[in-house]
């Protein structure tokens, strides 16, 4: 592909609670390259959204954050001053969150928030960032743009905003977007409308994108490649049609059998569930995050740590020992995978 | 499905509409806000019927209206064969239960789990002490809920465990039509799918009628065996589901259908051919009132206000299968 824009190596995010130490992100390792949209999959406690929040170095204060490597093109991001990366932050990566509402500022017009975001970093009169800004507006595909400057963003609707969102992070022409959930609260047409307009983007900034969703049918549609995570682990990685195609890791496989896809799953059957529950990522937990749920899980699962193993190339790489198996139906011989 | 079209009605709206006057703002005057505006649908026994559309739509309104617990400006509506004005509020209750789509604010966080499905029960009264708990019990082992959590209150629960108190309390009083809105959207996807069964299994074991209102398309499928779509507060198609997936005819539903994103790597973000974002529901639009953002319309849309054409199960409300209309515009 193009050239690495991100190196995410052995990432972890510890929090201090009452309870203990916590551990919401437990190692995790990823890339992006040039031109490539990275997807980071999984349920509600995962460590997706807090991975996004640590490479963007915005994690609350009490979290603590440790990495082998973490950078963004040659620049490492890990250990560097809150003042340089405020210059990098916005300038060579953005972030698109999952409420615009929440992410603008109310007592600004939009225009006087798209042309912040370039002069806060680049050295611009502020007639071209306005020239920037009504030409992003455009491109995004809001019409009437000088008018849309004036505005506040209470008078936009969701889909508007996040247009806006995408618009002010592309101000900069960063190497590199990281998108969380970033359709998550919009109508179903807004959304593939809003999702076509970031893979577009993406191709025509030639960006890197990590875009961070719990939506399989999402990462089946836009990935490149696919992160999937399990309780702060990544689980299984890989290109995204090997990923669909044939996974290897029970929760992917479950995870794949739990939808109804039109066409394909019948009227009234039974989808394919997961039992249990997360377990507390509390405290250290030395074997399979995922033991206590798998259907096949068996006595080595919980005698020590299972490693991100590669599986047959492109990339693949499974935590899971029984990955053979579950390639070879392991699952639906055990009668739980639909 | 076949069995149901001859059933008898569980759940009928004729005509239904509903307006609320809306402030401009300050000294300046109210306007009237159709969201529910003329929609007539019935609901057989033992049926699936599905309600989609977008934020805005009406299709939360209606529900309300379908529960009672908001009057319909005018139009009328009927539960279980008998006119809704005719019963009181908890006999309306009796009949029609609903399951909201948030279980994190629609339980009491101060009650523990027995008395927030106990609650109907109490309600409605001519239930005694020992007998209410032995009915929560039954009806938490129905939804998969084990009896040692009676006790215990919602914040030690799972969101998945929480949709499961709400879905107890709603069929605690054994109603025969629940409405359930959106009852799976704030749920993870592997939970989502052990809630679909649930509903599937109590709907098979208690002879349960649904309105299942979503916006996720691939759970309508799933579910219903009949499907209206709501715009603007209209239904602009209804069909049965397996019609509406696979000849849509209303250009909103095809926009709907082509904004399903299968888990299918390969075919790419769809192009839903959708102009212009949702129309200000207070400025309606003229004519047709999808014609702004319809990738199909033609001469008489922004003029002309299109009738359902169909009879009363499946119908389409567009000009382009008017063959008047049609002949006119050539």
């Amino acid at each position: 592909m193009g050239e690495r824009v991100l190196t995410v190596e052995d990432l972890r995010v510890d929090i201090p609670v009452a309870a203990g130490m916590l551990h919401p992100v437990q190692g995790v390792t990823f890339h992006v390259d040039r031109g490539e949209t990275v997807c980071i999959v999984g349920e509600s406690g995962c460590g997706k959204s807090l991975t996004a929040l640590a490479i963007m170095d915005l994690l609350p204060r009490s979290a603590k954050r440790t990495a082998m490597r973490l950078e963004l093109q040659d620049q490492t991001l890990d250990g560097v001053a809150e003042a340089r990366m405020a210059d990098i932050r916005g300038n060579r990566m953005a972030m698109i969150f999952q409420e615009p509402m929440t992410s603008l500022n109310p007592a600004y017009t939009i225009g006087n928030q798209l042309e912040e975001a370039i002069l806060r970093h680049k050295p611009v009169s502020r007639k071209d960032a306005r020239k920037r800004a009504v030409h992003l507006l455009g491109r995004v595909g809001i019409t009437a743009a000088e008018q849309r400057l004036r505005q506040y963003p209470h008078q936009l609707s969701g889909g508007l905003r996040q247009r806006v969102m995408i618009a002010m992070a592309l101000m900069c022409g960063p190497a590199l977007i990281v998108a969380d959930e970033p359709t998550t609260a919009l109508d179903v047409t807004i959304q593939a409308q809003i999702l076509h307009l970031l893979a577009e983007l993406q191709r025509e900034f030639h960006m890197g994108l990590v875009l961070i969703t719990h939506d399989l049918g999402i990462v089946a549609r836009i990935a490149t490649r696919v992160v999937v995570m399990y309780a702060g682990e990544v689980v299984e990685t890989g290109p995204v049609d090997e990923i669909f195609r044939a996974p290897r890791h029970p929760y992917t496989q479950g995870l794949l059998a739990c939808i109804p896809v039109p066409g394909k799953t019948r009227r009234g059957e039974r989808l394919g569930v997961i039992p249990g529950m997360v377990p507390s990522l509390v405290g250290e937990m030395p074997y399979c995050h995922f033991a206590s749920r798998c259907p096949i899980v068996i006595d080595e699962c919980r005698a020590a740590p299972v490693p991100l193993t590669s599986e047959g190339g492109r990339g693949r790489r499974v935590r899971c020992i029984r990955a053979a198996d579950v390639a070879a139906g392991a699952l639906q011989a055990a009668g739980t995978a639909a | 499905m076949s069995a149901a079209k001859t059933s008898a009605a569980m759940l009928e709206a004729s005509d239904v509409t509903r307006t609320f006057m809306v402030s401009q703002g300050f000294m300046r005057g109210k306007r009237p806000l159709h969201a529910v505006n003329g929609i007539s649908m019935t609901v057989r026994e033992g049926e699936v019927v599905a309600l989609v559309g977008e934020s805005g739509c009406g299709k939360t309104t209606l529900a309300r209206i379908l529960l009672g617990l908001l009057p319909p400006t005018s139009g009328s509506i009927r539960v279980g064969g008998q006119p809704i004005t005719g019963l009181a509020r908890h006999e309306v209750a009796k009949l029609v239960q609903p399951v909201f789509q948030d279980p994190y604010s629609s339980l009491n966080p101060r009650k523990s789990i027995g008395s927030i499905v106990a609650l109907p029960l109490k309600v409605q009264g001519g239930v005694e002490g020992r007998e209410t708990r032995r009915r929560v019990e039954e009806m938490m082992e129905l939804v998969g809920l084990a009896r040692r959590l009676y006790d215990n209150y919602p914040n030690q629960l799972s969101g998945g465990q929480r949709q499961r108190v709400a879905i107890a309390r709603a069929l605690v009083n054994r109603p025969r039509i629940v409405i359930c809105d959106e009852p799976t959207s704030a749920l993870d996807v592997s939970v989502q799918s052990q809630i679909l069964n649930l509903l599937q299994d109590l709907r098979r074991e208690l002879g349960l009628t649904y309105l299942l209102i979503s916006h996720n398309l691939a759970v309508v499928e799933h579910m219903a065996d009949r499907v209206a779509v709501m715009y603007l507060g209209r239904i602009v198609e209804q069909a049965d589901t397996d019609t509406l997936f696979r000849a849509p005819k209303h250009p909103y539903t095809e926009a709907l259908l082509r904004s399903v994103l299968t888990p299918e790597p390969g075919l790419g973000i769809p192009d839903t051919h959708l102009g212009a974002a949702y129309p200000n529901p207070l400025n309606m639009p003229t004519g047709c009132r999808f014609h702004p953002r319809c990738p199909k319309r033609f001469a008489p849309c922004d003029s002309v206000a299109p009738k359902p054409l169909g009879d009363g199960g499946t119908f389409v409300e567009c000009h382009l299968y008017d063959p008047q209309v049609a002949q006119a515009a050539a």
